[in-house]
């Protein structure tokens, strides 16, 4: 039922102020959620002051910045810096998006740093997903097939049927989308999530895919499929741009087709 | 703490091979809802708006002329078509916000009892019509 006061580690308490002191008249404040198990307390959320005539232009910059300079201890996930490997999604101003290509100054004020929502936290801005991740092997997003590959080359794909991949193979698996979406946060243990599901749809939609049928009855599920209730934030929330909502409204309507 | 593969807690029970039904179904009877809502609406609106003033003044010909325009086949079918497309598309709903919201040992008797009082309120409604238009 209904809990009406918070768990422990969702009260959130004010953290320590880090000073910028270069004099610098480009001063923009960072404040972060940290959260360190081995502490035993309750999260805080550090201010940092970062000087932006100092610091690169986006929020990823700032990060690198405040760990390399200022306080060792702030944990984050990054590795490409140029948004393609999804490592650095966590929410920034109140949306979910890829820290790297998040510029400092779309943010108005202090840009306020949290993890993905609703997941568990590792430690700081580390969400826990290996649940979210066994949600992706659990679609085997991998090309399957009983006839085997041509010997003498590849499987072939016409143009028009490689475009329906288009606006799918995109997809980092930042899961922004799955953790912006409320569905996710109230059934996400049976639920797959925006992100799982376009993933699922990739490869419903690939031509050279033999395994259609099989994947439908996999995801021919309340929970696991119908879950989704357009609430549209994977959509709005996306840093790629891609339409996750789309692809689960294409299922629906094959799951209808192969019925009616 | 489980010791299970998170794979194997994904996994599950597997598939429940249902869902597209329950989906379907409520789309179809929200669209069925649209005429049938619309019409009983402007049905009841035009029924108050005519000589209204006269008519309310004398106890029960309200009734009297409600009654009457129920008792009308067509008006009696819609009729019994509103009420059971209500329910069904009603408990269809609030199915999935049960669903949604409520965890734990509650869901299931939850589940359960707004069905049955879905069931049991259509059929009063369907009777209703029915006594009057028989």
């Amino acid at each position: 039922m209904a809990e009406f006061s918070l768990p422990t580690n969702s009260k959130i308490r004010e953290g320590q102020v880090w000073k910028a002191n270069t004099g610098g008249k480009n001063i923009k404040e960072f404040r972060i959620y940290r959260w360190n198990e081995d502490s035993g307390e309750t999260p805080q959320v550090d201010t940092y002051e970062v000087d932006l005539d100092e610091c690169g232009p986006m929020v990823l910059d700032a990060l690198i910045k405040i760990k390399n300079e200022v306080d060792p201890t702030l944990t984050f996930r990054r590795s490409c810096r140029e948004g393609i490997c999804g490592s650095c999604a966590m929410n920034i101003d109140g949306l979910n998006t890829l820290a790297c290509t998040k510029y400092i100054s779309e943010i108005k004020g202090k840009a306020k740093i949290y993890p993905l929502p609703h997941m568990n936290v590792v430690k700081d801005l580390v969400p826990d997903l290996k649940h979210a991740y066994a949600q992706l092997a659990s679609v085997e997003p991998w090309i399957k097939t009983d006839t085997p590959a041509p010997p003498d080359g590849e499987r072939l794909q016409s143009p028009e049927d490689r475009k329906k991949l288009d606006g799918l193979y995109e997809c980092i698996l930042c899961f922004s989308c799955t953790t912006s979406c409320p569905s996710y946060w109230w059934n996400g243990d049976r639920y797959l999530g925006p992100a799982v599901l376009l993933q699922a749809y990739r490869w419903i939609a690939d031509s050279r895919d033999e395994y259609t049928g099989e994947r439908l009855d996999a995801l021919e599920d309340p929970f696991r499929l119908f879950r989704c209730h357009t609430i549209m934030n994977c959509s709005n929330t996306c840093p790629k741009g891609l339409n996750p909502a789309k692809a689960i409204a294409e299922i629906k309507k094959l799951m209808i087709e192969r019925k009616v | 703490m489980s010791l299970r593969t998170p794979l194997s807690e994904v996994r599950g029970h597997g598939s429940a091979k249902d869902g597209t039904h329950h989906w379907w179904v409520q789309r179809l009877s929200g669209v069925a809802l649209i005429p049938l809502t619309i019409w009983f609406v402007f049905s009841v609106a035009c029924m108050v708006g005519s000589d209204a003033s006269l008519a309310a003044t004398v106890v029960g010909s309200e009734y009297v002329k409600f009654s009457t325009w129920a008792a009308e086949p067509f008006n009696a079918t819609c009729l019994i078509l509103l009420v059971a497309t209500s329910f069904h598309h009603a408990q269809l709903g609030v199915q999935v916000v049960i669903e949604d919201y409520i965890h734990g040992a509650l869901r299931t008797p939850l589940l359960v009892a707004i069905k049955l009082l879905a069931v049991a309120f259509a059929v009063g409604g369907i009777l209703a019509v029915l006594k009057i238009a028989l």
